[in-house]
């Protein structure tokens, strides 16, 4: 035994006195029982409450045990350790809870019967009915935003890594930024205000597609330049050297080489707008009957399906488990879209040259 | 390290045409005569043009509404406290909205920055480096899910869960005024405040993590040599070099809680006065108020949602014209879009 302090001796003198690794861990069960010892004790009944007591508590004796062992530069640095894994944490339980919450109550009424029908001529209080109708209006909507974003976004993001110099470049560029942080609901009024308001068109998936397409253009934009700018410039050079004409060596070189991040970015941007919800609600109203045409009157659609499911149904519980349902199905929708997405990211990874 | 290539990458077209600039320029009078390339480039800088219009046209068409409806107006536009915009003639102002918007914006500011650039600190320097990828990417899914869903947690499992918080908050802090509790349904401005702080941390976290990572190593290494623990690595070479990236990743996440409509239409009981106490109902948002009085706006109510909306426009404009012009200003962080 004293001989193994002996080896140890000259490293702590060079060290300092410092906590066993398993302080950490150990501190960390101390709190989180007393915390809900407290809890417990107090009868506080939000959890919340708990969670916080026990951070604190961790906090507090770390920085006091390791002020006393290892001094004060060394308890500040634990203090900080401490408080970015508690703001880790305190980031994940939201995730973990609403991921769980939705699977959890989503799960009752998601079948294949809920998949293929409507609300038909259903009360909003009664039990039963489906998200069918929604999910042809999402699809239908999403379908067309895409089609109208996606050739104007590529078009933008070509011209401004490709031509763009010079003041209209760096104006396109400015806006596109700030375009990206439009509001929706803001979106959704300016289609109101000229095609409802102006043009007199009424409601229909189309004008919503037009809303939707309007959030998606920037984020196309910004994803395909960031893609187009890693294409080693080599390549256009030799492209260019052996006389292909520069529209021919944007369509066959630049754009084959790039073409994994830009299909990520543009399955990103479809996930993005197929939860947007306000839009939505101004232009395409919702309907509980199944419409498959776009261009006209009153469609529905799932982010809209599960707001009204909630706010207009006074509370029913038949409503809720449908609203559960079809936010379930949206993230399912929205994460398939995004792990194909990433999937073909790191399949076709960017190619940097070297 | 993938970053680089891409910030790097804005530089080398000019370069490159100036180091081929006699090639370019036949190119150049050449292209002039085929029509391919002319089509092309009309194509592509026309997209451009039509980004530019539509945003103009947003302000303009947002602009000509909100006109006709606002001369005739009963009430002061930025003072009346009160939404009557169906009757005629309309009486409606904004004041409650804007104090809605701006309490539940700070309340979501106050706890989601600290929050934000603690979990961006933790990939980039404090977590093992195996894990840094997966929790990246569990912030990313916090990004991906819909508002809506967020305002049916919010409205269904957050707000029952918070009344305990809520009377303690009350009990301890009421004296204050700003933490006094009537005891209704927890649906106030602190409740979309924390609720928003959830939905704009992935931005934020995403824009400082990038930032962080571009911190120059050299620096870090050097205050490591010196003795520095790794706190006082961060602290001296770590936040100094990301303070505009940090602010310009708050701005953008302003920019969202400002605009953001259906969580808060879920979870807030909106009310037209303007309440001390962000415990006790009191305000609204300008996004949630157009949501939740659509349905039965008249044409005229329409027009007046829209005059509200076209406030949210220009404040959202410049929160982020500002934010981007930050980002803008240290070019190295352009890889930080989000």
């Amino acid at each position: 035994m004293s001989h193994a302090i002996d080896t140890k001796q000259p490293a702590s003198t060079l060290q300092g006195a410092r906590l066993p690794n398993w302080a950490p861990y150990v501190i960390a069960a101390g709190s989180i029982a007393v915390g809900c010892g407290i809890g417990l004790a107090g009868g506080l009944d939000s959890r919340i409450q708990w969670g916080l007591i026990a951070s604190i508590l961790f906090l507090l004796v770390t920085y006091l045990l390791a002020a006393k062992i290892e001094g004060g530069r060394q308890a500040k640095d634990r203090m900080a350790t401490s408080v970015v894994w508690v703001a880790f944490l305190l980031a994940v339980i939201p995730l973990v809870s609403l991921i769980w919450e939705t699977v959890a109550r989503g799960m009752k009424v998601l079948d294949s019967y809920f998949l293929t029908t409507s609300m038909g001529v259903l009360a909003d209080t009664d039990v039963g009915g489906g998200i069918y109708h929604a999910l042809i209006g999402t699809l239908e909507q999403v379908g067309l935003a895409t089609l109208m974003a996606v050739p104007v976004g590529l078009l933008t993001a070509i011209y401004l890594v490709e031509y763009g110099r010079g003041k209209l470049a760096k104006a396109v560029t400015f806006f596109v930024d700030v375009m990206t942080g439009i509001p929706s609901i803001v979106a959704g009024l300016f289609i109101l205000s000229f095609w409802i308001l102006i043009l007199d068109m009424g409601y229909s998936g189309f004008a919503g597609a037009m809303a939707l397409a309007i959030l998606m253009m920037p984020v196309v934009v910004r994803s395909t330049e960031e893609m187009l700018k890693l294409v080693p410039n080599e390549l256009r050079e030799a492209s260019l050297a052996l006389g292909v004409p520069k529209w021919r060596t944007i369509l066959k070189v630049v754009l084959p080489t790039s073409i994994g991040g830009i299909t990520t970015g543009v399955m990103l941007s479809v996930a993005r707008i197929a939860g947007e919800t306000a839009p939505v609600l101004l232009l395409v109203w919702g309907n509980p009957l199944i419409n498959t045409n776009p261009f006209e009157g009153p469609q529905a659609s799932l982010p809209l399906y599960i707001y009204q499911q909630y706010a207009n149904s006074a509370g029913s519980p038949a409503a809720y488990d449908r609203a559960w349902a079809a936010a379930l199905t949206l993230i399912i929708l929205i994460m398939v879209l995004n792990l194909v997405a990433r999937g073909i990211a790191r399949w076709k990874a960017p190619k940097t040259g070297r | 390290m993938d970053i680089s290539p891409s910030t790097t990458a804005p530089p080398p077209p000019p370069q490159d045409l100036k180091a081929s600039s006699p090639v370019s320029h036949k190119a150049a009078s050449r292209g002039a005569t085929r029509p391919g390339d002319r089509i092309f480039l009309g194509l592509s800088r026309g997209s451009g043009i039509l980004l530019l219009l539509i945003m103009a046209a947003i302000a303009a068409f947002l602009t000509y509404r909100a006109s006709i409806v606002l001369s005739e107006n009963e009430g002061n536009f930025l003072t009346t406290f009160e939404w009557d915009a169906n009757s005629i003639p309309p009486v409606f102002g904004i004041a409650v909205l804007a104090f809605g918007t701006v309490i539940s914006s700070i309340i979501a500011m106050l706890i989601a920055v600290p929050i934000a650039v603690g979990i961006a600190l933790f990939i980039t320097h404090y977590a093992p480096r195996k894990l840094s990828g997966p929790i990246a990417y569990v912030i990313d899914l916090l990004a991906a899910v819909p508002s809506i869903v967020y305002g049916l947690w919010g409205a269904l499992f957050l707000v029952p869960h918070l009344t305990g918080f809520y009377s303690w908050l009350n009990d301890y802090f009421g004296w204050t005024g700003i933490l006094e509790w009537q005891g209704g349904a927890p649906r106030s401005l602190l409740t979309v405040g924390i609720l928003l702080a959830i939905m704009i941390l992935p931005i934020i976290t995403n824009v400082s993590r990038e930032v962080f990572k571009q911190a120059p190593q050299m620096h870090q290494e050097a205050a490591l040599a010196l003795g520095a623990t790794r706190w006082e690595v961060i602290r001296m070479s770590v936040l100094p070099f990301g303070r505009s990236g940090i602010i310009s990743a708050s701005m953008l996440g302003l920019g969202r809680a400002l605009g953001e409509t259906m969580a808060v239409a879920t979870v807030l009981s909106p009310s037209f006065l303007i309440n001390t106490s962000i415990l006790d109902p009191g305000g609204g948002t300008f996004a949630q108020n157009i949501a939740s009085k659509f349905s039965e706006a008249t044409v005229q109510g329409r027009d007046a949602l829209i005059a509200s909306g076209l406030v949210l426009f220009v404040i959202t404009l410049v929160v982020n014209g500002a934010a981007r012009a930050i980002i803008a200003r240290r070019k190295e962080y352009s890889g930080a879009n989000a």
